[in-house]
């Protein structure tokens, strides 16, 4: 038989408890690439000498595969004796990879601030870390979260990577079903199934969320 | 009258959603007249050039070139609207010039100029090339064959889209408020064009346009539209000089006093 | 980024790849790696021809297709964006031949790459398309000429030139997707390091040559899809800079 309905159900609730390994990792992972890329896009533009080094970090980080940096952070680190077990080194080298991405959508936020605010700022004697956060933060971060919505849904598909350093997440999980019962097409099929609907979720509300926005701006 | 006309528009409507554009126009123009359409804007009139290009479908009636239907065809003896290639057909004897000029910004001036001839007449090229230089000579750009759209000034480039048109040797040249995107110095040129075509060649022409020393100047025929209808029709010296509605006359006194 | 820091990038990413194989430590590991290298190559040139013949062909069966190809095409889109690439690459390697069709493992990495790279490429063929002005369709209308003949040589050509950039952004990800296929027995660069790293345990110096590696093969594409830019957009912009 190719599809083996009795099958699919006898592990549903063992990919589902997997499914929270995926879920964990992708909250953790998006929590700190938006405040590691939000910190980068922010000292670019507090400590301007610090543009050309961030630009060439960040081109580092997009330019080499994120499972040769999960697989870095995972050997390499310990040799300088940070040891990190396998789920935090995942989470970590996720979210930094994810970083590189968000700065670049920051910093797009900040360049589409109008000049006129940062002068109105400096006129009302305002404090630069009072201009930032009171006045710029709050105009930059509603138009771009779309974008950043974007990254957390590619973060979240990109969690099956974690399976290469024998994190138990979904794709883990699935590969270990099918190699123990020589079943594969239940358990990675179910697997592509829970990405796909939700990014299809994902993507819906996005798009409202976009709707919402354009309408609050349009004001 | 024996001939038929050049251009008919019968009874024919244009709504979008609940805004009707056009309310039921009827206009006739004889083979070689030159008309004018002006108006204010909203006032459907480059809709009526639209239309005739096949650029906006209709809701009503039918529009005819040279007694035949171009926004229908004869299915049985009735007429049903027209498929693509029926409007092909048609359509062939049309061409246009538009506001915004158009250009293909990937091929040269004289590209522009063959690329319909070559692909659409099946003219050989060197038979398409010949007949383009003659044109662009004709609009006084015969030194800007090799140049690109973004190496020629506005006046320039619409000089060409009125050359590439005419490739295509269509019997009505409609000009849709050909001068208004040009800055104030660049119009004449244009202008002299059409004033050229209109003098050497045995065309129809409809054009839409803000210039109403111009249109005074040029041509046989004036319609103002007004709200989606003709709202009156002459020959320039009495629309300009006597006109008799009195919403022409509010539009003709607003327009001389900006102008 | 200018082409110019990148042009530098590339040239530290060699040098110090050049100083390190003086080093014994580091030159023990360079011939296996080249040789992963080779394959990644191979992979991801396969890969991105299949994902921008894919992109074209989606992208016009949902613009232009009669009902039956734009659904065909619309769910082929939206099931390779939805999963992610490790997904589609384990199903077609490990749930195809329980269907009877036995593939080998390297014409499946380049069937996943290019089809899920190919379904984010139908979207921005889609969106090059669609952002050419409509004045040009109708100038063309107006000239006459069918449908196919305004999209050949009036659409498509402009529509070329806005597609490159994002096109470079998705031959970078399909580059650095290629390291999937070391999990799928492929030894391409990413399955010679592991590979290495685990019989040697020499973590170091291996992945800091991978990593400069993968930067030099990524900066390389980068920076000729600079290049292929600036030449397509000659013609439009001619006359633009002066």
């Amino acid at each position: 038989m190719i599809w083996d309905w009795a099958f699919a159900f006898e592990i549903i609730p063992v990919l589902a408890r997997a499914a929270i390994v995926t879920i964990e990792a992708t909250v953790l992972g998006f929590a700190i690439a938006a405040s590691l890329g939000l910190v980068l896009a922010v000292v670019r533009i507090a400590v301007p000498w610090t543009g050309w080094t961030i630009s060439v970090l960040v081109e580092l980080v997009r330019s080499t595969p994120l499972l040769i940096q999960i697989f870095f952070i995972y050997f390499v680190f310990p040799k300088f004796g940070v040891v990190l077990d396998a789920f935090t080194a995942g989470v970590l080298a996720i979210g930094i990879h994810y970083a590189a991405y968000c700065s670049e959508v920051y910093r797009a936020g900040f360049d589409n601030i109008h000049r006129g605010q940062w002068e109105a700022s400096i006129a009302l004697n305002l404090s630069q870390w009072t201009t930032f956060r009171d006045i710029i933060i709050p105009q930059v971060i509603p138009p771009i979260v779309p974008a950043l919505g974007n990254y957390l849904v590619a973060l979240f598909k990109e969690t099956p990577l974690l399976s290469a350093i024998a994190v138990l997440e979904l794709m883990q999980t699935a590969k270990i079903i099918g190699s123990e019962t020589f079943r594969y097409t239940e358990p990675i099929t179910l697997v592509g199934l829970f990405f796909l609907a939700m990014s299809l979720v994902s993507a819906a509300l996005i798009r409202s969320l976009e709707g919402v926005l354009n309408r609050r701006t349009m004001r | 009258m024996t001939e038929q006309p050049m251009v008919r528009f019968e009874n024919v409507s244009k709504r979008y959603g609940a805004l009707t554009v056009l309310d039921g126009l009827n206009l006739d123009v004889p083979r070689g007249e030159k008309v004018s359409v002006i108006g204010p804007s909203g006032s459907g009139k480059t809709t009526v050039l639209r239309m005739l290009m096949t650029l906006e479908t209709i809701n009503d009636g039918v529009i005819w070139v040279e007694g035949e239907p171009l926004t229908h065809m004869e299915r049985n003896g009735k007429l049903v609207p027209a498929d693509l290639a029926h409007i092909r057909k048609i359509r062939a004897k049309i061409g246009m010039v538009f506001q915004s000029f158009n250009l293909f910004p990937h091929m040269t001036a004289m590209q522009n100029c063959i690329e319909a001839p070559i692909t659409v007449l099946g003219m050989k090229r060197a038979e398409a090339e010949e007949r383009a230089a003659e044109l662009l000579d004709m609009v006084g750009l015969s030194q800007k064959k090799g140049h690109y759209p973004s190496q020629l000034s506005g006046g320039q480039q619409q000089r060409v889209a009125i050359a590439r048109a005419l490739a295509m040797r269509p019997k009505i040249m409609l000009f849709d408020e050909v001068t208004s995107a040009l800055d104030p110095e660049l119009v004449g040129e244009v202008l002299e064009v059409i004033r050229k075509l209109g003098r050497e060649h045995d065309l129809t022409m409809l054009m839409v346009t803000h210039q109403m020393g111009f249109a005074k100047e040029f041509s046989d025929r004036v319609c103002f539209f007004h709200a989606g209808k003709i709202c009156e029709q002459g020959p320039p010296s009495e629309l300009f000089g006597a006109p008799k509605n009195e919403r022409t006359r509010q539009f003709l006194h607003a327009v001389l006093e900006a102008g | 980024m200018g082409i110019g820091t990148l042009v530098g990038m590339l040239v530290a990413a060699l040098a110090v790849i050049g100083v390190l194989a003086t080093q014994e430590e580091y030159s023990l590991f360079l011939p296996g790696l080249l040789q992963g290298a080779v394959l990644t190559i191979e992979i991801a040139v396969l890969g991105s021809l299949l994902a921008v013949v894919m992109g074209v062909l989606a992208a016009l069966a949902r613009m232009y297709g009669p009902a039956p190809l734009r659904w065909l095409a619309t769910v082929y889109v939206e099931i390779f964006r939805g999963t992610s690439a490790l997904v589609q690459l384990f199903w077609l390697f490990f749930v195809l031949p329980q269907f009877g069709l036995s593939i080998d493992a390297f014409p499946v990495a380049v069937l996943a790459l290019g089809l899920n790279v190919g379904a984010y490429g139908s979207e921005c063929v889609r969106g090059a398309i669609q952002a050419v002005a409509r004045g040009q369709w109708e100038a063309a209308t107006a000239l006459n000429m069918s449908r196919s003949q305004m999209l050949r040589r009036i659409i498509l050509p402009q529509a070329f030139v806005a597609m490159i950039p994002p096109w470079g952004n998705l031959f970078i990800e399909l580059l650095k997707s290629t390291a999937l296929v070391s999990l799928i027995t492929l030894s391409d660069l990413a399955f010679k390091a592991q590979q290495m790293n685990q019989n040697t345990f020499k973590t170091i110096p291996i992945f800091t040559l991978v990593l400069l590696m993968y930067l030099a093969m990524s900066l390389v594409l980068t920076i000729g899809m600079r290049f292929l830019e600036k030449r397509a957009s000659l013609g439009l912009a001619r006359g633009k800079a002066a």
